[in-house]
């Protein structure tokens, strides 16, 4: 291989990780909330807020910090409104989410008219990890080039990523939250409240939207404008699905997502291919991330359709003690 | 003292009127606690937004402008939704219709063909875009299980970027993102066409568009009420299974419906290209997909009841025009589908303080609920 196709490689792979680190947040996140057997279709409006918050903050106060504070909170009091109704009130969860995604891109034009024209805001900073090229043989080759220097956010998402799997699969507090998600009236006869912790869950996966936004307006495409998130947040669904509900599963879907919706870009700079001298042959090359959520789907549906596993059996439906035993 | 959730048995049909009036005057509160906070004085913003869309004298005929897609497009969601099936990629449809429309009126059919023609051939290539851009979900969800809400929407990203390479490419007029006109024999028939006749029709932009959206609704609502497939929709929705042991067809049902949906969100696109624009540009529909969801939703999936939502939305888009920013109906309309569901689950629950009994009393009735 030459040392150009090598580049172009890494190039791809590079802005896979940081391209899909937002996504791999929230569909974290999204994972979570129907693991507790809630379904919150709202994580495109919870993105945008997570995204205009953390940015108005972090443009207010000089801190990104704080602006991942916020955008995490505010994304998790909207996430509490669907809470509310798909919990408390036993209501359609499709249709409570479908309401939260439009409200949060409603809510998010109106507010965030004011900050469409900023630049500079304070980002989040870029770790350099020198001491990796010092490592023999794939020092120098891979793991420099590649993790050398890189935006906080990833190395919070391969954290992330380990940290999730293990609490779900191998602690008590994970079981709970299986228990409530597949089997809530046992869970609820061996002692575990079951709608303060679906609320919790709910919540927790709000945050986390809310932190893939930031991440978004903070550090990936550090700007804010409307609708920024063109659809990552209903992606984010879809990949749980294509995941099988297995965190693992999610970050390697959420970084092929990166590194396709990056491809246009680089494959328009590939000088023997069409899309150098026709740039409007790039819209084709732009449908590839939506089209492959939409493959990806295909296999996996069919793949949980027939080993009717994955999903958790009490996804989307309310709890009501005593009512009804699923 | 402790509150009790418990089901109301009868929903009295007055009850469900109040709460969506209530919902929407709490809608219409909340946002304005969230305009005031962007600045702007709420009062005078309602004020301004309600007479440019219901008191001034083009206000009908701007709000039926606005109103003509939302009917239509609301009315396909509203076949797909009556059996919970949930095609939100209404946009996406749309754009495909408007394409197709664009598509023959510029380059299958000579310049010179008779309007009517013409127009019923943009029209049929609308609906035909529109249904089989909606019919991709309905085949994926019949045949594979895949999830209609993620496909349909990824469909209307994957539709924006397909009208984006040919209003930028092959059909474009000078390199910029729109077509050339439409011949006039393409134009839909609009109210100051006929000023020699009604002189108080002058500038009038009000097009026949609406008059189609009202037949699909009357035929819509025929359909729904006396015929075999109506109750069968209606039965889908209620229980899947249910239908599916009374011998319905539930993949046929599934890709028939999508395509009906998609069709009419493509007439949408349709009337929306004839009626208004002329000719096909980048963003010419402000999400008028995504809004009919939300309308369809607040007509309770009734088709004569979408023909009010429609005009009343209508009338919140031409009235967000004349303010700023631009998000306000957009803001406003979700929080109104949740104000709306909040009181839907509200008027269907009862919800009570339970006056604290004795211990004993509890205690003896916690054992007769777990028995």
């Amino acid at each position: 291989m030459d040392g150009t196709t090598l580049i172009f490689i890494f190039n791809i792979v590079s802005a896979g990780l940081r391209t899909g680190t937002p996504l791999l947040f929230a569909t974290i996140g999204e994972l979570i909330t129907e693991r507790a057997g809630v379904l919150n279709l709202g994580v495109e409006g919870m993105m945008l807020a997570g995204a205009l918050a953390g940015f108005a903050v972090s443009f207010s106060t000089g801190n990104p910090w704080l602006g991942v504070a916020a955008g995490m909170l505010a994304a998790g009091v909207l996430s509490l409104l669907h809470g509310l109704v798909a919990i408390s009130l036993r209501g359609d969860q499709v249709v409570s989410g479908l309401a939260l995604a439009f409200v949060g891109r409603g809510l998010t034009a109106v507010l965030g008219a004011r900050y469409v024209q900023i630049r500079d805001v304070p980002r989040l900073p870029n770790i350099e990890m020198p001491f990796l090229n010092d490592i023999p043989l794939i020092g120098p080759t891979i793991l420099g080039p590649l993790f050398g220097r890189q935006n906080i956010v990833l190395y919070l998402g391969f954290l992330l990523v380990p940290l999730v799997w293990f609490f779900i699969n191998r602690t008590r507090a994970g079981l709970n939250l299986r228990a409530i998600g597949e089997y809530p009236a046992a869970a609820d006869a061996a002692g575990i409240n079951v709608v303060r912790l679906r609320y919790f869950y709910v919540f927790v996966g709000g945050m986390l939207a809310g932190l893939a936004g930031a991440s978004l307006s903070l550090a990936v495409t550090p700007l804010w404008i409307e609708d920024m998130t063109a659809g990552q947040g209903w992606i984010a669904v879809g990949l749980v699905i294509f995941a099988g509900w297995d965190p693992w599963r999610a970050a390697l879907g959420s970084y092929i997502f990166g590194a396709l919706r990056r491809l246009p870009l680089d494959l328009q700079s590939v000088s023997w291919l069409p899309f150098a001298s026709n740039p409007i042959l790039g819209t084709w090359l732009s449908m590839i991330p939506y089209l492959f959520t939409i493959v990806a789907l295909m296999f996996s549906s069919r793949e949980a359709a027939r080993k009717r596993l994955g999903a958790p059996a009490a996804l989307g439906v309310p709890y009501v003690r005593g009512e009804r035993g699923l | 003292m402790r509150i009790k959730i418990e089901p109301r048995l009868i929903v009295p049909k007055w009850m469900s009127f109040l709460g969506l009036i209530a919902a929407i005057l709490a809608a219409l509160f909340f946002g304005g606690f969230l305009l005031s906070y962007g600045g702007l004085n709420p009062l005078v913003a309602y004020r301004q937004m309600f007479t440019d869309a219901f008191l001034r004298s083009y206000s009908p005929s701007d709000t039926l402008v606005k109103a003509t897609p939302l009917l239509l497009a609301g009315l396909g969601v509203t076949v797909a939704f009556r059996m919970k099936l949930w095609n939100i990629g209404a946009e996406g449809q749309l754009l495909i219709g408007a394409w197709a429309a664009s598509g023959v009126a510029l380059f299958v059919m000579p310049p010179e063909t008779p309007r009517p023609i013409m127009l019923l051939a943009m029209g049929v290539a609308g609906f035909l875009g529109g249904a089989l851009w909606g019919l991709i979900p309905g085949i994926l969800k019949a045949k594979l299980q895949v999830n209609e809400i993620i496909s349909s929407l990824m469909l209307t990203y994957v539709a924006i970027l397909f009208n984006n390479f040919f209003i930028y490419g092959p059909w474009s007029a000078g390199g910029f993102g729109l077509t050339r006109s439409f011949p006039r024999t393409g134009w839909f028939p609009r109210l100051l066409d006929f000023v020699d006749f009604v002189p108080a029709f002058r500038g009038m932009t009000a097009h026949i568009g609406f008059l189609i959206g009202l037949v699909a609704a009357v035929i819509l609502a025929v359909l729904f009420r006396r015929s075999k497939w109506g109750y069968e929709l209606k039965l889908i929705g209620d229980n899947p299974r249910a239908a599916e042991y009374a011998g319905v067809n539930l993949a046929r049902h599934i890709m028939l419906a999508m395509f009906i949906s998609g069709g009419l969100a493509g007439l949408a696109g349709m009337s929306e290209v004839a009626g208004v624009v002329h000719r096909l540009q980048e963003n010419f529909s402000p999400g008028y997909g995504f809004t009919a969801i939300i309308v369809a939703w607040l007509a309770r999936l009734n088709p004569l009841a979408v023909v009010l939502v429609a005009y009343l939305f209508g009338g919140l888009l031409v009235g967000g025009d004349s303010i700023q920013p631009a998000g306000i109906p957009l803001m406003i309309q979700g929080i109104i589908m949740f104000c709306v569901i909040s009181a839907d689950l509200l008027t269907r629950y009862r919800i009570r303080l339970v006056r604290p009994k004795s211990q004993e009393l509890e205690a003896l009735d916690t054992e007769v609920t777990a028995g």
